[in-house]
């Protein structure tokens, strides 16, 4: 960046995953000296595992008549917002939430799969499917699923739950939501158009509706438990994963005025959408890289376990970094949370960073570090496409 | 301030293409002429059954030749039109474009006929989504995934128009088009690009679609036999919304670009401004003040007062709660001001395109400023006593348009609101 760009940092982390809440825990559960055991619940949709919800009270962040409007993934999105507000010290200055920009990363919401099978169950046997659904639909289709259906309410819920409306939007394009949510949020704090935003994204895994897309085009990994990398050897794949990722960046002198103790600092966002076959889609990679002004010490990439895009994504990172660079393929433990990938990256990256480590290998196809990171690349390679790259430093 | 900064030294930002589709037809000069006759694109839908919904009549967009016919590939298909149009506008030929495209997307689903083709693939696992997956694991289905996926569309149009780096999907609900624009004006302000491609698109009327919308009472279900005379903005008679299709593009471009390259110019975007509501997921607030505040900050942006602003391109749905909370809001900022100046809503003639709304109605103001004619509010026969304005009722009318201001308000507490100019200088 320019040295007329302001500094931007993040000061509050909202993370939920399979393994709990909150910032801490996870760094507490994954940046021990060995990574735990994978969390998969393989019935919720067989034959694929995914790394489900936690058992959750959304009443600590969500007020109950506020709940009865959402689904599940607007409620993890809610509820890490209001984790990271917590953590950053902003949750009742209401000066603060009033003037904060709030940019999301959205899927398409959730459907009443129950309404959905009773439908096609009796449109089968209909022989007029057509009105059959039509009449359906207008007496079984809730009011409030619509509204937990939109991509920009998981904003919407966010701005009325927690007061958060300086503005509001939401970007959506599957993982390059989440790059794009990042890349905004630092182009507008650098340049001055805001000063301290909340961003983040959520997904909500534990649901045949959310996976049958995916299914479609043979994505999903049906194989076992396998990591990202231990896929490959089975044809790979994803396996989805909840997540609420939600992060407060703040300009710096923003944060340092108000007594806020920054995790790390964002010294580069990239992004790019291309073929990804040949020395084309090296060179694409090479000039995102050449934008991040810095080389890391280790790695948290976004990998899915899809085999185009994790070869793609390892061979050049171990041709640019070497075979000794420490990378993280955070979806081996949390699952693939689409939208969420890249802002759940930054987290756990930020997270390191604040607590001067780094974290055990997820697999055992990942090295081990032995020197000190203090900058990180944060890498979110879109199963289908879609490019992103972060360099985070210690603030 | 240089000629080609603003008053707060920032890129002077022009618009030197145009792209349209609506129900009225494909192109700008058939939109515009038959938006300055005041005819109404809303018809009985024929698309699909409407048997037994109070709600049987939108603006669908049934003249464009989809690859599919659904939500994804009506989208698609008039995004590509209005692209295509607006860089032939701008001279932009197949050398690619130098600049982001911001597309504000639709909403995309899978839909009952997918449903039906997946279920009718295999006789494996009980009928429902278990059916529907093991479908998918039987016969992969890559076509059906890519219209499916929220970056399609964008990646799409990136990819044929050669756009610059990652294309952004974004959604703000209805005010999504205009969005798009202000995601482009950014980008020119932060100095990350000369040049920003802003598409929406909206083809989303099925019948889930107006059953979800008339579930919300929404919709209008009058006038159902009478398809043009059922969205009335500002009338005393109005009762809701009609949901239509269409798309819009723009090439926004430095004043310096566009120049050097000698481009042709038809104004300037000149400020934006916008504000987040926390009240309620589908209502204003009672006191209007996000509203309020939108309005003001993007009359302050473009750095005049509302005194310059010659006529308002309305947000204007026709719903009861909409059009009066926006006279009050515009009341709140203009003072008896607003009851002298002219503001007419397109969504008389075309209906609601919702995603697509802010860009269309971006398209209509650069027309308005350019020709000096404004398009009227027409189905305008029984005035609404609390809301006196000049709603230029049922004919167009020629008049001196320096600056425009254009509303757009979305669900989920969406305000966003743009200042144009007709001169440069």
């Amino acid at each position: 960046m320019s040295s007329s760009q302001k500094e931007v940092c993040i000061t509050g982390i909202g993370f939920v995953s399979c393994y709990g809440e909150g910032a801490e825990h996870h760094w507490e559960i994954l940046g021990g000296d060995k990574a735990p055991a994978p969390v998969i619940a393989e019935d919720t949709v067989p034959p694929y595992g995914v790394h489900p919800l936690p058992e959750m009270d959304w009443a600590l962040q969500i007020p109950r008549k506020d709940q009865r409007q959402m689904e599940n993934w607007q409620r993890l999105g809610t509820y890490a917002a209001g984790l990271a507000l917590d953590d950053a010290g902003l949750k009742d200055d209401a000066d603060m939430v009033s003037t904060m920009d709030l940019v999301v990363a959205a899927g398409g919401g959730e459907r009443d799969v129950e309404t959905d099978e009773a439908i096609l169950r009796d449109a089968i046997a209909s022989n007029d499917s057509e009105q059959l659904i039509l009449d359906r639909l207008r007496t079984d289709l809730r009011p409030t699923l619509f509204l937990a259906q939109l991509s920009n309410l998981l904003a919407g819920n966010i701005s009325i739950v927690h007061k958060v409306t300086g503005s509001s939007r939401t970007y959506m394009g599957e993982e390059t939501a989440g790059v794009t949510v990042i890349q905004n949020a630092v182009s507008r704090i650098a340049s001055g158009q805001s000063t301290h935003m909340l961003v983040g994204g959520s997904y909500n895994a534990d649901r045949p509706d959310a996976l049958l897309p995916h299914a479609l085009n043979h994505y999903l990994y049906d194989g076992g438990t396998e990591g990202v990398h231990g896929r490959q050897a089975k044809g790979g794949g994803m396996r989805m994963g909840s997540v609420g990722a939600f992060l407060v960046f703040e300009e710096a002198e923003h944060a340092k005025a108000r007594g806020a103790k920054p995790y790390a600092k964002l010294q580069g966002v990239s992004s790019d959408l291309g073929k990804r076959d040949g020395d084309k889609g090296i060179a694409r990679l090479d000039t995102m890289y050449d934008k991040l002004g810095g080389r890391p010490d280790a790695v948290i990439s976004g990998a899915t376990g899809v085999s185009a895009a994790t070869s793609f994504e390892m061979d050049y990172l171990k041709n640019k970094l070497g075979e000794d660079i420490p990378v993280r393929a955070f979806q081996t433990l949390i699952g693939q949370p689409l939208e969420a990938t890249f802002p759940a990256g930054v987290a756990l990256a930020a997270l390191a960073l604040k607590n001067d480590g780094f974290y055990a290998p997820f697999e055992k196809e990942e090295k081990s570090s032995s020197e000190q990171v203090a900058s990180i690349m944060v890498t979110s390679i879109g199963h289908h496409c879609g490019e992103g790259f972060a360099l985070l430093g210690k603030a | 301030m240089s000629k080609y900064t603003d008053h707060q030294g920032r890129p002077i930002i022009v618009v030197t293409g145009l792209g349209a589709v609506t129900s009225l037809g494909r192109g700008i000069e058939d939109n515009w002429t038959a938006l300055k006759k005041g005819k109404s694109g809303i018809h009985k839908v024929k698309r699909f059954s409407t048997e037994g919904l109070n709600t049987r009549i939108a603006g669908t967009v049934d003249f464009m030749e989809p690859e599919e016919v659904s939500a994804p590939g009506i989208s698609y298909a008039m995004a590509d039109a209005t692209t295509e149009e607006a860089l032939a506008d701008a001279g932009f030929g197949h050398d690619g474009f130098p600049g982001p495209l911001f597309f504000a997307a639709p909403p995309v689903e899978l839909e009952w006929q997918h449903r039906f083709d997946l279920i009718g693939r295999t006789s494996e696992g009980s009928i429902g989504y278990e059916r529907m997956l093991a479908s998918a694991r039987e016969h992969k289905q890559e076509k059906m995934h890519s219209l499916i996926q929220l970056g399609t569309i964008a990646f799409r149009l990136a990819e044929k128009y050669e756009t610059q780096g990652l294309p952004i999907s974004l959604s703000t609900a209805c005010a999504s088009g205009a969005t798009a624009l202000q995601q482009g004006i950014e980008a020119i302000r932060r100095g990350e690009t000369q040049a920003a491609l802003c598409v929406a698109s909206d083809g989303s009327v099925t019948a889930e679609g107006l059953i979800r919308f008339g579930l919300l009472s929404a919709l209008t279900t009058n006038n159902q036999d009478e398809p043009n005379k059922a969205s009335r903005p500002f009338s005393k008679d109005r009762s809701g919304f009609v949901m239509s299709e269409g798309s819009a593009a723009l090439v926004l471009e430095t004043l310096e670009h566009a120049q050097n390259r000698g481009a042709t110019i038809y104004g300037t975007i000149r400020g934006v401004g916008e504000k987040a509501d926390s009240f309620h997921r589908t209502r204003s607030s009672p006191d209007g003040t996000p509203v309020i505040t939108a309005i003001s900050e993007a009359i302050k942006d473009a750095g005049i007062t509302p005194d310059d602003i010659s006529y308002v391109n309305a947000h204007g749905t026709s719903t009861p709660e909409n059009d009066r909370m926006e006279y009050n809001s515009l009341h709140a900022v203009f003072g008896d001001k607003i009851h002298s100046t002219p503001i007419s809503s397109s969504k008389s003639m075309i209906g609601h395109t919702l995603t697509a709304a802010g860009a269309i109605e971006a398209v209509i103001s650069f027309k308005t400023m350019q020709e000096g004619t404004i398009t009227p509010t027409i189905n305008y026969e029984t005035p609404d006593p609390d809301i006196p304005l000049d709603v230029v009722p049922n004919e167009k009318r020629d008049a001196d348009v320096k600056n425009i201001l254009s509303n757009s308000f979305g669900f989920g507490g969406q305000n966003a609101c743009l200042v144009f100019g007709r001169d440069v200088a």
